[in-house]
């Protein structure tokens, strides 16, 4: 057929991302998004930018999805850390469709005390908040978990979190 | 912008005015259906206030309920969505003060329809009137300057404001106007309702018939 297909996860992502036209990608940075990152930069359909905090980064989102355009927020566990208080106040009451994709931290070989312990704070809080949340540790589910879990965001108006495992990615290992 | 000299080069210098009557002027300037962001508190009840007239209450406003300090994050994204549509983000001091990386931001994604309001009285007015620390030595036009927000100034008074603001709807952007302001109560209180207000302001800006 002469059709690449897409091999990696950030490739699926990437595809996946502009099949449903969300060409906003803001983000703060995290080595395991890295290669998501680049493919993303290097496609002129996006307009991917790093912001200074998770916080400012969603709200951004948010103001684009009202003035019409879709946007998704990648960061890794830490970053989520701080978001409770905006998903809460902003995303949820005004029914703002807020995507976000956390490489996960704190699990599978973790080497930072601290990683670990506010990895502990993510998913009970994505709970709390009822927020659809999908953790993606297999390639050959990626597509499809994306692709539906966007559907789903838009035609509800409700955020959605991706959580990407090492065991999807890698992940980070120790380095000395 | 050497243009902006004449303005007041601090804080100190700038005459304290009244949020209610500089919002009211604000919006009796906006006749091309500009997006208006609210900061939460006192910013947003007297945007509330002010954008009410015989004809209804202008739709192109959003107003936050909680999410401090987002404004100016809000107003970038509306900005980049629309790039045609002038956007204004009213914050407060404490609230611009707690995201001053949107500031840096803003710098370099140099939007050219941007424009932030700072309405700065000093305090957590709403909380009951504790310091803040533009009322101890910082300087929002200083930092927003120092961020790479080139076309930022104080408003030396009402005139002053008046004229600011119709540079910022006649040319690029992006701007950052400090204003001071009284300790005055806001004229009324934003109905809470997210969901009406988000189809409204999405309604206003043509996202949605």
């Amino acid at each position: 057929m002469g059709v690449e297909m897409a091999e990696t996860w950030y490739e699926i992502v990437r595809d996946v991302l502009k099949r449903h036209n969300v060409s906003l990608v803001t983000y703060v940075p995290d080595n395991v998004l890295r290669p998501l990152i680049a493919a993303i930069e290097a496609d002129p359909f996006f307009t991917a930018f790093a912001c200074t905090r998770e916080e400012e980064a969603l709200g951004i989102n948010a103001g684009a999805y009202m003035g019409g355009l879709r946007s998704i927020l990648l960061m890794q566990t830490s970053g989520f850390a701080t978001l409770p208080n905006v998903i809460a106040s902003l995303s949820v009451p005004f029914s703002i469709p807020t995507l976000m994709m956390v490489s996960e931290r704190g699990t599978l070989g973790e080497f930072n005390i601290g990683q670990q312990l506010v990895a502990r704070t993510m998913r009970p809080v994505l709970d709390a908040l009822n927020i659809e949340t999908h953790t993606m540790t297999r390639l050959d589910e990626a597509e499809f978990i994306v692709d539906r879990a966007l559907v789903q965001a838009f035609a509800t108006m409700a955020p959605c979190c991706f959580i990407l495992s090492p065991l999807l990615t890698g992940g980070k290992v120790f380095a000395k | 912008m050497a243009d902006l000299a004449n303005h007041p080069a601090n804080r100190d210098q700038a005459k304290v005015m009244n949020r209610y009557d500089i919002t009211k002027r604000m919006v009796g300037l906006l006749h091309n259906d500009e997006a208006v962001i609210g900061g939460i508190g006192y910013t947003n009840f007297d945007l509330w206030a002010a954008s009410e007239s015989p004809s209804g209450r202008r739709q192109q406003n959003f107003y936050m309920l909680g999410s401090m300090g987002l404004a100016v994050p809000i107003a970038l994204g509306v900005a980049i969505a629309q790039p045609r549509r002038k956007v204004f983000a009213l914050e407060g001091d404490g609230s611009v003060l707690m995201q001053l990386g949107s500031l840096s931001t803003v710098a370099a994604r140099g939007p050219k329809n941007l424009c932030i309001v700072i309405m700065d009285n000093g305090a957590y007015q709403i909380t009951g009137g504790q310091p803040t620390v533009t009322g101890q030595g910082a300087d929002i036009v200083g930092i927003a300057r120092a961020s790479g927000i080139a076309q930022s100034a104080w408003a030396a008074d009402e005139d002053a404001f008046v004229e600011l603001i119709g540079r910022a709807l006649k040319e690029d952007g992006p701007w950052l106007i400090g204003c001071r302001i009284d300790n005055q109560k806001p004229v009324d209180t934003t109905e809470r309702d997210p969901a009406r207000i988000r189809d409204n302001f999405m309604r206003g800006l043509g996202v949605r018939a």
